[in-house]
């Protein structure tokens, strides 16, 4: 028997297989598109194809998408998914995690192992994901592209927090001639301290800050991020998995289909 | 609903517009409340008041008109009651729950008002709730910024009376509350016409008294750490009700519905399965029909036992002394009772935070999710504090900001369940 666990986010959807030995067996990333039910059969076929069908092992469901999953045998939040995958990367039995989603950001005290507190983004996209994808497009980059160029920017800001707001300064900034990379930088800045002023509402001092997420994979931000908060942060290449990771893990303590 | 055709027309309602609430109502109480399993047959009652919500009541109210009584609304749990009843009045909590009111209320008032008060102002105007038309007066206080100068507007369509709340509780301040209630005394013999007698005033005092007497047996019910006999849903609605029925109705079907509570204690019966998460809500009120947050929590696992809200304990804890010896005595006995309700919109507000500690463990629970509306600056700067407390007794916290919307619904069930997911 091996252990699924699916997280269907707002832009993505991760897939992680663990075995008895909590050993990565598979992993998987795609775009969640339109619809999480088209998204949860093309991963069913796509786990049966890599030898692991639905049928045959415990699959836990988490993520915004996580009721679109007909096959799953449990839901647990993307919160608690995350706090388990981070403790499993980290190591850490206490530290704070930082999840920069599609649609929202979390912000996990992590104590004993357990979620102990926990924030989450509920007012607008300022500080997600989507921020930073809103501002690529108006860039005519890739978000990814973005982080890069921010890199070798310095000296703008943007000073609305609302995406909408924000996109018309970002078009003005365009407007006036300022360099990309200038632009870049106002914009990873915006979501840094928007970041930023969530988590310092938290208990983190002292502890280790862990980021997890789609934005794991950028050095600029975690560099910044770093800056922000005046610690060293950590990530990982598989940090983007870890609500699927916990997800798994929630399956192997599962033990059985239901 | 629709036998009360005429008698909203006669009211002056927006027959039409309010034809569309008619029909999204029962649906949503239908998917909220008939779903549950196993519900006290006690509900019955407060069933059968929801479905002729806008019928019932309303009709009771004008048949007492026609006897020449008068109708008075109310939108704070500081105005006393039992100065209306000794007045020969009937009284009607006014505050509107729904969002079916809102963008009513957003053309006289900032978008940025809490949504209770944009739903009352919408639900006047718009001519779409038979309370808001039957009403003779308007009893308004000066509790928070919202609600002070959205009684100005009101009062451009209907005569409005304001009570001047005190913002602390000083000797001083339950004097000037004291007097306050014998000036609104005064006003409402001169609506009705009657005398305020002391016999009148003990009486309602002692009606008034019994109501809370019964709810607090129904609430002393839910406090059993082993079963959870009624949901909080249905808990809700029984308060909900309570501000517009009838008191000596109220009072009698609280208690029948406390009887078989009781007994479904002895007997174990439960309508959550054992070791469903117990949370004490607290915070701004919950207003008729404004189930979304109970409908989220025991639908993620959890239970409500305690609301520490207007539409919950600060309703019905503390009762007025009986038997005054003098009409003085008796304004004095009810701003002392009125006066140890603890709303954020004091300073400082101490109170509350023991009254929150009390309840967690009066009422077993395993934690604790404040909340307040959109834009209630009050309770929302309140937070800061309770969940200091919370923290410091260990207890654990979720706070919460909502609207009348759904639109944040998938969120907030997120935040829910991973929320009681972290209780273990
Ligand atoms: S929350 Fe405060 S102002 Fe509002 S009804 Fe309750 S006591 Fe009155
Ligand atoms: S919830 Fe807050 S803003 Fe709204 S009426 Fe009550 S005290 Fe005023």
């Amino acid at each position: 028997m091996n252990y699924i666990g699916i997280d269907i986010g707002s832009t993505c959807a991760k897939t992680t297989v663990l075995d008895e030995h909590e050993q990565v067996l598979f992993q998987d990333v795609c775009p969640t598109g339109w619809s999480s039910v088209d998204t949860a059969e093309n991963i069913r076929k796509q786990l049966v194809q890599a030898g692991f069908d639905p049928q045959e092992n415990v699959v836990v469901a988490t993520g915004y998408g996580r009721v679109a999953i007909p096959y799953s045998d449990k839901t647990v939040t993307e919160i608690t998914c995350h706090c388990a995958g981070a403790v499993y990367l980290f190591g850490h039995q206490t530290m704070g995690v930082i999840d920069i989603g599609g649609q929202d950001t979390k912000i996990i005290e992590v104590a004993g192992g357990m979620v102990k507190n926990f924030m989450m983004n509920d007012k607008c996209s300022a500080g997600t994901g989507r921020f930073l994808e809103v501002m690529a497009n108006t860039l005519s980059v890739s978000p990814d592209q973005l982080t890069v160029l921010a890199a070798g920017g310095s000296d703008t800001s943007i000073s609305s927090l609302c995406t909408v707001f924000a996109e018309s300064e970002v078009i003005s900034l365009i407007g006036r001639g300022e360099k990309k990379e200038n632009i870049a930088f106002a914009v990873v800045d915006s979501i840094v301290r928007k970041v930023a002023s969530q988590a310092s509402r938290m208990d983190l001092a002292g502890k280790p800050v862990c980021l997890t997420g789609g934005l794991c994979d950028s050095e600029y931000i975690r560099k910044a991020l770093s800056k922000e908060l005046k610690t060293d942060i950590e990530t990982s290449e598989q940090a983007r998995y870890a609500g699927s990771i916990g997800a798994a893990l929630f399956a192997k303590k599962k033990g059985k289909k239901s | 609903m629709s036998d009360y055709l005429q008698m909203w027309k006669d009211l002056g309602m927006d027959v039409e517009t309010h034809d569309a609430l008619c029909q999204v109502l029962p649906t949503a109480f239908g998917d909220t409340f008939l779903s549950m399993e196993n519900r006290p047959e006690g509900m019955g009652f407060y069933d059968f008041v929801v479905s002729e919500i806008h019928g019932i009541r309303p009709s009771e109210m004008i048949a007492a008109q026609k006897e020449g009584k008068k109708v008075v609304g109310t939108f704070c749990v500081y105005v006393p009651d039992e100065v209306i009843n000794a007045a020969g009045a009937l009284f009607s909590g006014l505050c509107g729950g729904s969002q079916f009111w809102v963008p009513g209320g957003e053309k006289y008032l900032p978008k940025n008002t809490c949504p209770l008060v944009k739903a009352s102002i919408g639900a006047r105007f718009d001519r779409t709730c038979p309370f808001f038309r039957i009403v003779d007066m308007i009893v308004g206080e000066t509790t928070c910024d919202a609600k002070k100068k959205a009684y100005e507007i009101l009062g451009e369509d209907v005569p409005m009376y304001i009570m001047d709340m005190p913002q602390m509780k000083r000797d001083i301040d339950i004097q000037k509350w004291a007097d306050e209630i014998k000036m609104f005394a005064a006003k409402m013999e001169e609506l009705t016409g009657n005398t305020i007698t002391l016999e009148g005033l003990n009486d309602a005092i002692h009606v008034i008294n019994e109501k809370r007497k019964a709810l607090a047996r129904l609430f002393d019910a839910r406090k059993n750490a082993d079963n959870i006999p009624i949901s909080g849903l249905d808990a809700l609605l029984v308060m909900q009700i309570a501000f517009f029925d009838d008191p000596v109705r109220c009072a009698e079907m609280a208690n029948k519905l406390a009887d078989e509570l009781e007994q479904r204690n002895k007997d174990g019966v439960s309508v959550f399965p054992a070791g469903t998460k117990r949370i004490l809500l607290t915070g701004t009120p919950l207003a008729i029909p404004n189930w979304k947050l109970h409908h989220i929590i025991e639908t993620s696992g959890a239970a409500v036992v305690c609301e520490e809200m207007c539409t919950g304990t600060r309703y019905f804890e503390n009762l007025v002394d009986e038997d005054n010896a003098s009409l003085e005595d008796a304004y004095m006995a009810l701003s002392k009772r009125y006066m140890k309700n603890n709303c954020a919109c004091f300073t400082p507000n101490g109170g509350r935070i023991d009254d929150i500690l009390r309840m967690a463990k009066e009422y077993n629970v395993d934690g604790v999710i404040d909340t307040n509306l959109k834009f209630c600056c009050l309770y929302d700067t309140e937070r800061r504090s309770v969940e200091q407390a919370m923290n410091e007794a260990g207890i654990p916290f979720l706070g919460i900001e909502t609207d009348y919307t759904d639109s944040d619904a998938e969120q907030l069930r997120t935040r829910i369940e991973a929320f009681v997911e972290m209780l273990g």
